[in-house]
């Protein structure tokens, strides 16, 4: 804890500090500053029916718990063994072979030995053998089991929420076993007691209540949308003008409402306003947002399958309500995670729908044909493809691009050569980064999950370290000066990471990218980037750079 | 001195004993017959027991780990195995997960390090698993010889490949006389020595062993080792002991006389692993099979995956959305299902 | 300057450099320490690599010219990660002063020599001065940190209030960003 002042005896003392040579089960847990989110707001726990709202402090040695919490969580335990064979199977078959050890981006970063997956998967297995396997009742500690009690609930709470579900572990377990699934029954079980942190539950309520995480209300979205607006009339002299709720349009868009409301974000959401309107006017497609539906964040997700399922219903209901043949997604990518695996199986069949396809190029997509959802990139990957945007890459010149692929995309629907194909349509230098640090391998942000609060910033720093690691190499070795993401999460928090590790190395969606080659009819000629930067500037500021 | 292994070892040693003082005091029969039944017994319900468990436990939702580019625009190549489309996709992607340890190898990274290709220390985890699960297999097989009259081709066929490898050392003044060796007692029983020197040296790996991760290591060391001492060393009476497993298979159990002790602590460690298998991590064998991050199509989109259990939530519907927001939406000019005026007279009539 | 000194540490070079390295991950957990050392590659351990890249040519420097920017440059990647590890600021900045014990185990013989002591009190100086060095680069860290902390929710939101208009600005003002 690097923000107590020390007596000088205890400085001294520890100056030869060695960790400690203890077994992990007689470690205890300390609670670090920087490396923890806030606990919840309770009037967010409220809002949602959450049991146990109440105001706690994760320092404090009271967390005020339910006087039943070890039944509560006992018997939670129970359920989800029975509903989930993934938790049950993973609870029983890991053989500890540390395959996985160094794979965590928060272990490689931190250095902390629980955040080793095995072992973070091992806190909560530990408490299963006591409670559910006669192994472990007959032997206890010599089999690895040990009750539940108040230190190993503070044990699940403190690197559960240190965990960003992004599966990189999975990936090497000879047996599938994935972190990200025992993670997301922990927070359900701590969740059961009120133990949450409020950089999700607050997004969550808000989400639920006005339909996007920041609790936008629907004129206030409509007037964040009417600024970008204004923006890219001024950047492209062409004003687009958008859709909302159109009942009967072709197309409903939605998109995470952080796009909408933060930097560099707000970019791709100019991005994608720049592509509806050139669709509009050239082939006649009609695209429309909703304010009821402005989230495709889910942080619900990173609380329980419930919440995630009561969050994710907004979209097919309001697909159904406007009569849209399909659903067009934005890039995010925990939010594609769940429509790829959960939404259809939660709220669907969507019967209601079309199989996609896209009007101008008449291609079906196959690969949507029963969620009805289909990602923006892809669309635009088919457009490209077919020739049916006017680009000029060459006004991205400046730029040198790398592709950071989101954890929830990579690992949880396949998504890779579709944003590359895009990135180099639309760029002419694109690099990407070493092998074992993208595509499947790909190292997180640092901040999923729900993690990437301000308190936490040490983690988040820590947890980037990999990632910011081989952005450097390819900065070293190509002069990269951008890193380009289809993930609203790695927007919000890769430009503190760039800021921290490598500064000078921007963040943006991969539609900010898009609009910035595409040619709108009518249009200036176009002497900045979305960002209102001068062309030739940036140019000359690029060679500069080369020439050094 | 590290309390986990010695716990097992200790363990380990204990059984040594149990078996080779119960054969003193002539309780061949508990060892040779009731034991090993009993283990049997302990080992099928066990198993089967585990297994429906895991298979009563639903799959709410298909979560597979995407290991490559899946299936999109026929111009995007599709990484078959790693992101299976179809059920043969899947039968690969599983036979390589199973037969090749296929997660495992991915592990290992080649580095070109000054124009040499070099293999990082990780190779070794995947070779030693291979070694040990396939030593491990063909030792079974071939014990099935013990167990069957007329013993099958197949299994004599294993037998000659396995002991391809022959050493024998025959002068007339000194006869190393060994019988054929078995290539994979020697694999199994190294393969076990790497496996559990590796928990103990490494420290990162020694930090997440348990107990219960020596113990079945030295179990099985201990079931190697005695094999291997029964054949090439301390011999027994072999037609003996095939007396004594034949009986046991066809019920109709027998416990010839001068089988050495040693067979009996030799079966008495299978026994004891038998019956420990279902209540370990041993289990690892059936579950990966059911491992829903494996097992299941990555074609969650354009399949839909059903829910046994899917329950009703609450939702904030559209019509609650308008209901609090409506004069906020007319004013912006945000279209409405209810125009204002009717909601207000709708209000009113209430 | 050291010049017979720093002739020893020259050959010992390499054997220095590990035992350096060795005591600077003791800082961490035994099997982290462990990871730190083993993992050779640079993207699946960025810290280690980063680590003993930089003691490298720190210790070239200090054998060296004592060159300013280069002795910051080498720091940088290592104070960087120790900032925002759970390190307390002596622990973060400790194995600097550990090679001064490295080098009196190493030459224990020959710093019974009164002129080689004098020499390795010289050096010594150079190690104190690096330390000083690392102490301000890791106070720097810290202080973006906080920064960070600080502006990211104001960065974020900002140019949305502003638009909004909920965020009054005194007249006449360039708008920031």
């Amino acid at each position: 804890m690097a923000d107590k002042l020390l007596k000088p005896k205890e400085l001294i003392d520890r100056i030869g500090y060695q960790p400690p040579q203890t077994d992990w089960m007689d470690t205890p847990i300390d609670i670090r500053k920087g490396m923890y989110c806030y606990a919840s707001n309770p009037k967010s726990v409220a809002n949602l029916g959450f049991p146990n709202a109440r105001p706690w402090n994760p320092t404090e040695p009271d967390w005020k718990l339910p006087e039943n919490w070890q039944q509560i969580i006992h018997d939670g335990f129970k359920e989800r063994l029975e509903r989930f064979r993934s938790f049950k199977v993973f609870m029983d078959i890991c053989v500890r072979c540390g395959a996985c050890a160094d794979k965590c981006h928060y272990f490689i970063g931190t250095g902390d030995p629980k955040n080793m997956p095995v072992l973070r998967a091992e806190l909560l297995r530990s408490v299963y053998r006591n409670d559910f396997t006669r192994m472990g009742k007959l032997l206890g500690k010599a089999n690895g089991a040990r009750p539940l009690t108040l230190d190993v609930l503070k044990e699940w709470w403190y690197y559960l929420f240190q965990c960003s579900e992004c599966r990189r572990c999975s990936l090497f377990c000879p047996y599938g076993i994935d972190t990200a699934e025992i993670t997301m029954m922990g927070r359900e079980l701590l969740n059961l007691v009120g133990l949450n942190i409020d950089w999700i539950a607050t997004p969550v309520s808000n989400c639920y209540m006005n339909g996007n995480h920041l609790g936008i209300q629907p004129h206030a979205f409509k007037d964040m949308l009417d600024f970008f607006v204004d923006d890219i009339e001024e950047r492209t002299g062409v004003r687009v003008k958008p859709e909302y709720m159109k009942k009967g349009a072709d197309i409903l868009f939605i998109t995470p409402s952080g796009d909408v409301f933060a930097d560099p974000g707000t970019y791709t959401a100019m991005g994608y306003l720049m592509l509806f309107h050139y669709l509009k006017e050239k082939y006649g497609l009609e695209v429309t947002w909703s304010t009821y539906a402005s989230e495709g964040g889910n942080f619900g997700f990173f609380t329980s399958h419930e919440t995630m399922k009561r969050l994710n219903a907004k979209m097919y209901a309001e697909a159904k309500r406007l009569g849209v043949k399909w659903i067009l997604g934005g890039e995010c990518g925990h939010m594609w995670r769940v429509i790829n695996q959960y939404m259809d199986t939660m709220n669907g069949p969507a019967d209601f729908l079309d199989v996609p396809v896209n009007p101008i190029t008449g291609t079906r997509f196959e690969q949507a044909r029963s969620t009805k959802m289909v990602h923006i990139v892809e669309f635009t990957a088919d457009l490209i493809r077919n020739r049916k945007l006017d680009l000029t890459p060459a006004r991205n010149d400046y730029l040198k691009v790398t592709y950071h692929d989101s954890c929830n995309p990579s690992r949880g629907m396949g998504f890779f050569d579709e944003p590359r194909y895009v990135i180099q349509n639309v760029c002419n230098h694109f690099y990407d980064m070493p092998a074992s640090t993208i595509r499947e391998q790909t190292f997180c942000c640092g901040s999923g999950a729900g993690l990437n609060a301000g308190e936490n910033m040490e983690l988040r720093m820590s947890g980037g370290m990999p990632r910011a690691n081989a952005v450097k190499h390819v900065r070293d070795a190509h002069g990269v000066n951008m890193l380009a993401c289809i993930c609203a999460i790695d927007r919000a928090a890769l430009p503190a990471l760039m800021d921290y590790w490598l500064p000078g190395v921007q963040v943006a969606g991969t539609h900010e990218l898009v609009a910035n080659a595409l040619n709108l009819p009518g249009q200036n000629d176009r002497a900045t980037n979305l960002r209102g930067d001068d062309l030739e500037e940036l140019k000359a500021q690029a060679e500069g750079e080369t020439d050094e | 001195m590290n309390k986990k292994y010695m716990v097992s070892f200790i363990a380990v040693f204990g059984l040594f004993l149990i078996a080779w003082a119960g054969v003193s005091i002539g309780l061949q029969w508990v060892f040779g017959v009731i034991i090993p039944y009993l283990a049997v017994l302990v080992f099928a319900t066990g198993f089967v027991r585990r297994v429906l468990g895991w298979s009563r436990s639903a799959v709410p939702f298909a979560i597979p780990t995407t290991g490559g580019q899946a299936k999109s625009f026929p111009w995007i190549r599709h990484a078959r195995f790693d992101c299976p489309d179809s059920r043969f996709d899947l039968w690969v992607r599983m036979a390589l997960e199973i037969l090749t340890f296929r997660s495992l190898f991915r592990n290992t990274r080649m580095k070109l390090s000054g124009g040499k290709l070099s293999y990082q220390l990780e190779i070794f985890l995947w070779v030693g698993a291979l070694a040990f699960h396939y030593a491990f297999l063909t030792v079974i097989l071939r014990h099935t010889r013990f167990f069957t009259e007329p013993v099958p081709w197949c299994v004599q066929l294993l037998e000659n490949v396995d002991s391809f490898f022959r050493l024998e050392i025959i002068y007339p003044q000194f006869q190393f006389g060994l019988p054929a060796v078995y290539l994979s007692g020697i694999v199994l029983l190294a393969a076990v020595v790497y496996l559990a020197l590796r928990r103990i040296v490494i420290p990162s790996v020694r930090y997440i062993s348990l107990a219960s991760d020596f113990f079945p290591l030295l179990l099985i060391f201990g079931i190697a080792f005695t094999g291997i001492m029964m054949r090439y060393v301390t011999k027994i009476d072999i037609n003996a002991a095939k007396q004594l497993t034949m009986g046991l298979v066809t019920f109709h159990p027998t416990v010839p006389a001068g089988i050495g002790a040693i067979f009996y602590i030799h079966l008495f460690f299978v026994s004891v692993l038998l019956a420990y298998f279902p209540y370990s991590k041993l289990m690892h064998l059936a579950g990966v099979f059911l491992s829903p991050t494996r097992n299941m199509l990555a074609s969650t989109r354009s399949y839909r995956h059903v829910n046994p259990w899917n329950y009703p939530v609450k939702v904030h519907t559209y019509e609650e959305y308008e209901e609090e927001f409506r004069e906020k939406m007319v004013e912006a000019g945000l279209p409405v299902d209810k125009p204002l005026e009717a909601s207000a007279e709708a209000a009113e009539k209430e | 300057m050291a010049e017979a000194l720093v002739s020893l540490i020259h050959k010992k070079r390499s054997a220095i450099i590990a035992k350096w390295f060795d005591s600077t991950v003791h800082a961490y957990a035994p099997d982290t320490a462990a990871f730190l050392k083993s993992q050779q590659d640079q993207f699946a351990n960025p810290v280690g690599s980063s680590t003993r890249k930089g003691i490298e040519t720190l210790l070239d420097q200090l054998m060296g010219d004592m060159n300013g920017e280069a002795i910051a440059a080498s720091l940088d990647p290592i104070m960087r990660i120790r900032a925002v590890q759970s390190l307390s600021p002596a622990q973060a900045t400790a194995f600097i002063f550990a090679l001064k014990q490295v080098l009196r185990d190493m030459f224990d013989k020959q710093l019974q020599d009164p002129g080689m002591a004098r020499q390795f009190f010289e050096f010594a100086a150079r190690i104190d001065r690096v330390c000083l060095a690392a102490f301000e680069i890791y106070v720097g860290c810290r202080e973006q940190v906080f920064e960070l902390k600080a502006n990211e929710m104001r960065n974020r939101t900002f140019r949305a209030f502003k638009r909004a208009g909920l965020v009054a600005e005194p007249a006449g003002e360039e708008p920031q960003d």
